[in-house]
């Protein structure tokens, strides 16, 4: 099986200073995803979870190392170039769904298209169909506070589809869910990768990392474990 | 992203939070039409002054004695010598000296008590020959002007202007055929003139005593053949420039002085609406200048809400941002908003103002002219303090760095 790489990093560290007091959230993390991977990403809160999924997701550079997403090194990049970046490469579905409460449905789903400069008509379309792709295709004129939580999660998953992007990097995305939604989201990621897609996906909870197909385990700054999971 | 896009965005969010869009249009909206307005109303008392004068007579020179200069070189004020006579009148009126001037009234002018058996009023005697009428745009109402053989007789005959007319004659009885006193000299009052029309500046106008210019000499007592004014026709507008020339060189020839030591001047309608224009234009500025400053003032309410919008929507800013948005398309798009606020406050602001122009007149009895220009300029000024006041905060939420604005709760 030789799948191109699509994330690697090399000596990735990501030091945030505050004052005089210097903290080093990620101490050289070397990690590489390969496309169509699904991997969770597990640790503890203060493991320096977030700080690489900032760094995976463009949102924010490391100190030192290197970040080549797609083949392209993304770790010197300015932050209107990293803006380009994240619409063309990445789909990100966040725990607080992050939904424009203004815009209907299918206007949050085509946001993205509209940074990307894609066409009005053809917009509607595409946002229509990732929308029916994650089971809400007769809501796609509702606005988020008409929608469940678990509905308004689908509705992020299919804004960070629609581009169809490099990665879909997931945060915590049933944090905010019961067990009923969370179900649902989970299995539209298993259905996603099953697809094809990449998924990484962090968590702190291990039955939520338990349906990845591979588990790295954060800790105090750098990887601990990088192991398959087993199919149960 | 392009333009239409980013408008629709704004406008999107213009419209999602409308009381606080009206709230800040307001402070545009006031400013803006208390701009249009100001500077229509200037506008409209300058037109109103132009119609005043033009319907006087707008091929009218005025020759006024000016300030007569003493052996010792002190310099008398105005009206302190009448260095004007019937004779410089006269040889204004030479065909062959003055070609361009069609008509000339020489005038004598005091202030008198006239009375009547049962009351008195204190007016403007005017002395005038037979061409008052002509030159000065005047009609008679009723009864008729003094002729010239009553100027050469120096008959006893008065013309009234309508105010006079109706503080001395009050009731039914028509003045004409009545007698008036004049320092102990019983006038009778052969005719009425007609209204001029207006109020304003026309109260002098209206209110006169018109006789024969020989009889205000008797009634004053005045020996000299001095006269307070010379109104001067012009043959047509195009005449006004040329017989102005030709009445100042016949005068200071006549007078033997020199353009600098000129005992007269002479001044013209159009010499007459630039001074009045000069005030109004004053008075335009002066409250302008605080319609403006109270337009500065909306424009920093612009600045206020757009940075307190900013600071609320800094969790979007963030989502925008990591979808995709540019610092350049976050910038651009909250001075979209910020222009779209001022433009709007604009519009809105030029309908107040269309409207105060309906009602405004009847209510101040002052004339409101709205300029198109004007209203392109406020239009235009509108949308430049949108975008001038929306710079600092558009430029706060493009700085913002992706991970702080979605971590913000």
């Amino acid at each position: 099986m030789s799948r191109e790489i699509v994330v690697a990093l090399s000596g990735v560290r990501k030091t945030y200073r505050s004052g005089s007091i210097e903290f080093e959230a990620l101490r050289g993390v070397d990690m590489s995803i390969a496309e169509g991977e699904y991997v969770a990403v597990v640790g503890p809160s203060g493991s320096g979870k977030s700080t690489l999924m900032n760094i995976l997701g463009c949102l924010d550079v490391p100190t030192d190392g290197s970040y080549h997403l797609g083949g392209e090194d993304v770790s010197t990049m300015t932050e209107a170039d990293l803006a380009v970046v994240r619409n063309r490469r990445i789909g990100f579905v966040f725990q607080q769904f992050n939904l424009l409460p203004s815009l209907p449905a299918w206007r949050n789903v085509e946001l993205p298209l509209v940074y990307a400069g894609v066409h009005r008509s053809e917009r509607r379309d595409r946002a229509v169909e990732a929308l029916t792709r994650v089971g809400l295709g007769d809501r796609t004129d509702n606005r988020p506070g008409e929608l469940s939580g678990g509905q308004q999660q689908r509705v992020a998953v299919a804004r960070a589809l629609v581009t169809e992007p490099d990665i879909i990097l997931a945060d915590e995305p049933t944090g905010n869910l019961d067990s009923a939604s969370t179900e649902a989201v989970l299995g539209l990621l298993d259905e996603l990768h099953e697809s094809g897609r990449t998924i990484v996906l962090i968590t702190h909870e291990h039955d939520v990392a338990a349906r990845a197909n591979r588990n790295l385990t954060i800790r105090d700054g750098l990887i601990t474990a990088d192991e398959p999971v087993m199919a149960s | 992203m392009n333009w239409i896009e980013t408008l629709r965005t704004a406008w999107d969010a213009v419209r999602s939070h409308r009381l606080r869009s009206i709230l800040t249009m307001l402070g545009i909206v006031i400013g803006i039409a208390s701009v249009i307005l100001t500077v229509g109303l200037g506008q409209g008392a300058q037109d109103k002054v132009k119609d005043q004068i033009s319907a006087l007579g707008s091929n009218l020179l005025i020759v006024s004695p000016g300030s007569s200069t003493s052996s010792s070189g002190v310099r008398g004020g105005f009206g302190s010598a009448s260095t004007l006579t019937l004779q410089d009148a006269d040889a204004i009126g030479d065909a062959t000296a003055v070609p361009d001037v069609a008509a000339v009234a020489p005038v004598t002018s005091s202030n008198t008590e006239v009375d009547t058996t049962s009351t008195n009023w204190t007016t403007s005697l005017v002395g005038a020959t037979t061409a008052w009428p002509d030159v000065r745009k005047r009609t008679v109402s009723s009864g008729r002007f003094f002729t010239a053989k009553e100027v050469e007789s120096g008959a006893k005959v008065v013309v009234l202007g309508p105010d006079t007319a109706s503080e001395l004659f009050s009731g039914p009885v028509s003045p004409v055929g009545q007698t008036v006193t004049v320092g102990g000299t019983q006038l009778t009052v052969i005719g009425v003139l007609a209204s001029t029309g207006s109020s304003s500046s026309g109260s002098s106008e209206d209110d006169t005593a018109i006789t024969p210019i020989s009889t205000a000499k008797a009634l004053t007592g005045s020996t000299s053949s001095s006269v307070s004014t010379i109104y001067v026709e012009a043959r047509s507008d195009a005449a006004l420039s040329p017989a102005y020339q030709e009445i100042n060189a016949l005068l200071l020839n006549l007078h033997g002085v020199t353009a600098d030591s000129a005992d007269f001047s002479i001044s013209s309608q159009d010499s007459l609406v630039e001074t009045a224009n000069a005030t109004n234009k004053t008075l335009t500025v002066l409250l302008g200048g605080i319609a403006a400053i109270s337009l500065l003032v909306g424009g920093i309410g612009v600045m206020n809400i757009m940075l307190v919008s900013v600071t609320e929507r800094i969790r979007e800013i963030g989502l925008r941002k990591a979808l995709g948005a540019t610092p350049r398309v976050i910038r651009r798009q909250f001075l979209v908003e910020a222009s779209l606020l001022g433009f709007a406050g604009g519009v809105v602001g030029i309908l107040i103002a269309a409207a105060g122009a309906q009602f405004l007149p009847g209510l101040i009895d002052q004339p409101v002219s709205l300029s198109v220009a004007a209203t392109l300029a406020a239009l235009g000024t509108a949308l430049a303090l949108g975008i001038g006041f929306g710079v600092y905060p558009a430029s706060r939420a493009a700085r913002l760095t992706p991970i702080d604005a979605l971590r913000s709760e």
